[in-house]
């Protein structure tokens, strides 16, 4: 899996973002069943302002793939996309090639419901819904389809497990989930986007408004999913993503406008960027 | 309990100002509340609930205008909440942001909102006892109040609604709810109890409406057989009593703490329903 990180580093170079030459994409061979996402020149445009210009990155399943850079750089936005969220937001419009499993999503045919059940996402400040911790997990089960009561049960149990929270809830489930910590909050929200068995998690700073604590509690369910889960997180604490990341994106915003300056495996990053600018940031020099 | 106000010392100026005026409002209520049950108390009484009214209302009860004015009520909420609901979910949820006939819509509202009941009572004389052909009746009156209601009922659920904060709106899309779902499966549950407080000063407004009843429901005490019927609202009742009729005073007291009492019990029992909805819904946490 990780010499997959070396053959996209060349493709993600500052000078050819606008204009990416076409040689450099043509036949990524070697890793062509390893790419769950393959995003091709992908802009986001809010109204007129450009939050995101020319971004070409491939994201492989089963990888933790840790997206840093400065604020307003379309970190977020670009997530946005990952499971067409985007049509969601009001004045959003995106352009260029999202691929999953080869499959563009922003065509006219794609399944949003059926989407955005096999790509789950986490948001920055957790938002379980002001229901009950059990009508929490219930409510997308039987959204999706599901009324067997018994597998119902079965399946709320099995993912409060998954994240850890089953004893801490197990005797409450019928308490408002807001009761519950930020950090337990959190794991529910993620119970959440499990309890329907996704193939990838997108998350959001999805440690950003938790405690020390509570963060390295999240972290560790994160490392817990790798090889099962492909998982795309965006974090400002550059820390977590030397922790939990096997590839790194870095997006940088240059006169307004996000971009992606370089991605690989997460070592070479840390340790060996290529751009100056990755090499500055990861050091701490500039934020 | 009062801060400021410590033994042994005066209290600030400012405390006595800021507490005085919810002390004056809530005296003038004590006194209105006083002097209808100081007078209308003896009044009271089972017969006096379901007879039928002597001497103009000098004598006998207020029965037939009990079933008008509950009846009128009724069609006037079985047809202003639907639609109100459904206008308010088109306003917050499809034309949200500066649409330009959402716009519109709501300056008309607003307008609509403002303009005196009498104004309501001529137009539903006009279009619903003379063009549909009620004639004066119990429908006409009942779908002159849903006129006349709608406006501000749109206004507060759309209000509700659009209350919810966005965090679940989201959560809900990216968990795979389709809209219809999120606004069916979230978002009117959260926003339930605000609509019902809406929903209660529609109720209030329209038992306590006197001139668009005037020309619409009629001035009839018989106890009406059908919704084609003329009927007479207990407020009319109340007005022809006060100022028509000498030596009615007492009846009028009487009918006012009635009117007043229906209030409070709908009030309370509205309270009841948001409490047992809640819960069904597994609704908790207050937003």
């Amino acid at each position: 899996m990780h010499n997959l990180g070396v053959a996209s580093d060349r493709r993600v170079d500052s000078g050819d973002l606008g204009n990416p030459a076409p040689s450099d994409r043509a036949a990524p061979a070697r890793r062509q069943n390893d790419a769950l996402w393959q995003i091709d020149d992908l802009s986001i445009r809010y109204g007129r302002k450009v939050a995101l210009a020319g971004v070409s990155i491939e994201i492989e399943r089963g990888d933790i793939t840790a997206i840093i850079g400065p604020s307003g750089c379309g970190k977020s936005s670009f997530l946005y996309c990952l499971n067409r969220l985007s049509s969601d937001v009001q004045g959003c419009c995106v352009s260029g090639k999202v691929l999953l499993n080869s499959h563009d999503i922003f065509s006219p045919d794609t399944d949003q419901i059926a989407l955005r059940k096999r790509i789950g996402f986490i948001f920055q400040k957790p938002n379980p819904f002001p229901l009950s911790i059990r009508r929490n997990l219930e409510l997308p089960l039987r959204e999706h389809g599901e009324r067997d009561r018994t597998r119902i049960e079965g399946m709320i149990e099995a993912t409060l497990r998954a994240v850890g929270l089953w004893r801490e809830v197990k005797d409450r489930l019928n308490a408002p989930a807001l009761q519950l910590s930020g950090g337990q909050q959190q794991r529910l929200c993620i119970a959440r986007a499990l309890v329907l068995e996704p193939e990838a998690l997108i998350m959001d700073e999805p440690c950003s408004a938790l405690d020390p604590m509570a963060t390295s509690v999240i972290e560790e369910l994160i490392r817990s999913f790798k090889d099962t889960l492909s998982v795309v997180v965006v974090t400002h604490n550059l820390r977590q993503a030397k922790r939990i990341g096997d590839r790194v994106a870095f997006f940088w915003c240059e006169g307004n406008q996000g971009k992606l300056l370089e991605v690989g495996a997460c070592d070479q990053i840390f340790n060996a960027p290529k751009h100056e600018l990755t090499r500055l940031y990861v050091m701490g020099g500039i934020a | 309990m009062i801060s400021g106000l410590r033994p042994g010392r005066l209290p600030h100026p400012g405390t006595v100002l800021v507490w005085s005026v919810p002390l004056a409002i809530c005296a003038v209520f004590a006194w209105m509340l006083g002097d209808i049950l100081l007078h209308g108390l003896d009044h009271l009484s089972f017969s006096f609930l379901i007879e039928e009214p002597r001497k103009s209302g000098r004598a006998g009860g207020i029965g037939p205008i009990l079933v008008a004015t509950c009846l009128i009520v009724t069609i006037c909420l079985t047809v202003s909440l639907p639609i109100s609901l459904g206008a308010a979910v088109l306003l917050s949820e499809f034309l949200r942001h500066a649409d330009r006939s959402g716009r519109a819509i709501r300056i008309s509202l607003d307008m609509l909102a403002g303009i005196p009941s009498i104004v309501f009572g001529i137009v539903g004389n006009a279009v619903f006892c003379r063009f549909f052909g009620f004639g004066y009746s119990i429908m006409a009156g009942g779908l002159t109040l849903a006129c006349m209601v709608l406006p501000v009922l749109i206004r507060t659920t759309e209000q509700a609604i659009g209350d919810v904060p966005e965090a679940y709106r989201l959560g809900a899309v990216a968990l795979g709810f389709s809209k219809l779902r999120t606004i069916r499966r979230i978002l009117i549950p959260i926003a339930a109890p605000s609509i019902l407080v809406g929903a209660l000063l529609a109720v209030g407004r329209s038992f306590a409406e006197t001139a668009a009843l005037l020309f619409t429901s009629g001035y009839v005490d018989r106890m009406p057989s059908s919704l084609g019927d003329p009927g007479r609202a207990l407020s009319i009742h109340i007005l022809d009593l006060a100022m028509n009729i000498p030596g009615g005073d007492a009846a009028a007291y009487g009918s006012a703490l009635v009117l007043i009492g229906l209030l409070f019990f709908i009030n309370g029992a509205i309270q009841c329903i948001t409490l047992v909805w809640r819960r069904t819904a597994g609704l908790t946490a207050a937003i």
